[in-house]
Formats: C-alpha cells, sequence, structure tokens
C-alpha cells in the first residue's frame, strides 16, 4: 500500500483515494516533431524496478494533479511534489540519492 | 410559490435513520453552495463569511456555528451551509458579492445528501473508520476537522462538528449506497472498539 501525501491539500491518505496518471515528466511533441520523438512520446515509457517518477491525482479528495517519486519494488513514498513542473525539486532528489545511491531515471541520476 | 421555483425539494431517503451502537440519520435539507476562485480574495472571503457568519476556516478544517457552516474543500474551493430557509436569500446575497468572473459559485443543495453519525465519541469514529482510509483517531482528527476522501466506493466528505458528531456528505445519486454501508457499519453486535 503506497502512502501518499496530497501536496495541495496536505492530506496524508492510502493509494485507493488517489488515481495513478502513468509516468512524470513526459514531454508532449507537436504535430511539428519528427517521427521518433513522437513515437517516443506516444509509446515509450519506462518500467523500472526502483525509484519512479508518476503523476497522481487526489481524485477523492481535492480533485489535484501532483507528481510523487516512490520506489516501484518497496512502495516507499520518497516524496510529493508540485504538478506544475518538468522536474523534481532538488531536494527530494537529494532525498533519494541519499535512499537509494546511484539510482538512475531517465536523465535524472 | 410560483411554478419557476419547481415542486418542493424532498430528501433523497425521506429522513431514513437508523439507530444502531450509533445512530445513522439522513440530515434535513441544508442550502449547500460551492464556492470556487482564490481563497485569499476577500470578495470571496465576503462572500463566504457573509452567508454563513462563522470565520474562514484553515486548511483542511470547518468553520461552524449549528447548521451554518464553512468547510474547506481543496485550494480554490469551499462549501458553505446554511439552514435550507434561508436558501432564497443566500442565492441573492451571491449574486450581489460574487461579481468577479474568476470567483464563482454553485448552489448544489439538491445535488447531495447529507448524513450524521451520533453517539459516543469513540464508536462515532469507528463507524466512519471502518469506511474510510483516513486517521479518525482523537488525536489526528479532532471536533472541527474536515476530510475529503471516500466511503466504500464513492467520494464523500467527512467533518467533526463536535465530539460524539460526525456528518458525512456525499452525491445525491450514491445516498442509498452510503446510508446502507453506514447502517450496517453500525449494526449491534459489529462494534470492534478501535478507539476506545
Amino acid at each position: 500500500m503506497l502512502l501518499l501525501e496530497c501536496p495541495c491539500c496536505g492530506q496524508r491518505g492510502e493509494e485507493t483515494e488517489f488515481h495513478c496518471g502513468g509516468e512524470a515528466h513526459i514531454t508532449r511533441e507537436g504535430p511539428g516533431a519528427d517521427d521518433a520523438a513522437f513515437e517516443n512520446y506516444m509509446f515509450e515509457r519506462v518500467n523500472p524496478k526502483g525509484v519512479h517518477f508518476e503523476r497522481w491525482r487526489h481524485v477523492h479528495g481535492c480533485g489535484k494533479w501532483f507528481h510523487a517519486a516512490r520506489d516501484s519494488a518497496t512502495l516507499e513514498v520518497f516524496g510529493t511534489y508540485a504538478a506544475a513542473t518538468h522536474r523534481p525539486p532538488e531536494e527530494l532528489l537529494e532525498t533519494i540519492r541519499a535512499k537509494r545511491p546511484g539510482f538512475k531515471w531517465r536523465e535524472l541520476a | 410559490m410560483s411554478d419557476l421555483s419547481g415542486p418542493t425539494p424532498v430528501l433523497a431517503l425521506g429522513g431514513a435513520a437508523f439507530d444502531g451502537y450509533v445512530r445513522v440519520a439522513e440530515e434535513p435539507l441544508r442550502a449547500m453552495f460551492t464556492l470556487r476562485g482564490d481563497l485569499s480574495a476577500k470578495a470571496l472571503k465576503n462572500a463566504a463569511t457573509g452567508l454563513a457568519a462563522v470565520d474562514m476556516p484553515g486548511q483542511g478544517q470547518v468553520a461552524l456555528n449549528g447548521e451554518h457552516c464553512i468547510a474547506w474543500m481543496s485550494p480554490d474551493e469551499l462549501l458553505v451551509m446554511t439552514p435550507w430557509d434561508e436558501h432564497a436569500k443566500a442565492l441573492g446575497q451571491l449574486d450581489a458579492t460574487l461579481t468577479d468572473p474568476a470567483l464563482n459559485y454553485t448552489d448544489v443543495s439538491q445535488a447531495r445528501a447529507l448524513f450524521s453519525l451520533s453517539g459516543p465519541d469513540g464508536l462515532v469514529r469507528e463507524v466512519a473508520a471502518k469506511l474510510a482510509p483516513v486517521d479518525l483517531s482523537p488525536a489526528a482528527f479532532p471536533a472541527g476537522s474536515f476530510r475529503r476522501s471516500r466511503i466504500g466506493q464513492v467520494s464523500a466528505a467527512i467533518w467533526m462538528p463536535a465530539p460524539g458528531r460526525i456528518e458525512v456528505v456525499c452525491f445525491r445519486s450514491v445516498a442509498d449506497y452510503v446510508f446502507t454501508l453506514l447502517r450496517d457499519a453500525a449494526r449491534p453486535g459489529s462494534e470492534v472498539g478501535l478507539f476506545g
């Protein structure tokens, strides 16, 4: 069971109160993109064992979207942060580096 | 009453009640308004406090005085309740105060069903805790707390106006489902003793 804290309303709840919205920080390629970039946006997803970044929605609560960093193997939640960002906050990355030395997720490490 | 105001509103379950180890009851109709916008905007604060005559609640809180209340629903949403007989007056008041197009309200009085759980404090908490994934211990959920979550499979909001009483609001379309769940959770003999 995941225990998530919604950064919008500050409430801590377990995962059935939330809904997962898939991988975080995907660049949405537009009509001007080349085929490879569009294919990457459309189909390529990582499925890591370990550190993972996802979008979540507090569906039974405040209804807001946010981001969460968690471990897909242990279900430990490292932290949650605002939806309107292209990159996790540096202090969260520091926390993850301390807990999972050498972790790599896409271009984040 | 003119035809334009429609038929007299009725409760979703006709005021159903169940006396189990706590009492579960459908509450009389209340006027309920969803106010959306910047919660720090003066016009929105004035509209809410003008209707309910209570202070603005903090995050995750409800400010109340009897049937008048303002609940913090999300960073940009409030739920304001007043007794039903103030409904028409409240509509006029909201129209007059919320003139900024970025602040708005919706009358949700008849889109919601309202239930109460009353009885010994620990048992009331326990009945709600059986159905919602929320820490309802007295330390984590003191009187005045407000929490949106789920009850069984549907969204609901739970708050504690006073020790020994919990109120629950859900969508009217699922009123029967929620009442049945609450009644089942309050069935005599199913006490857990979770909160002493």
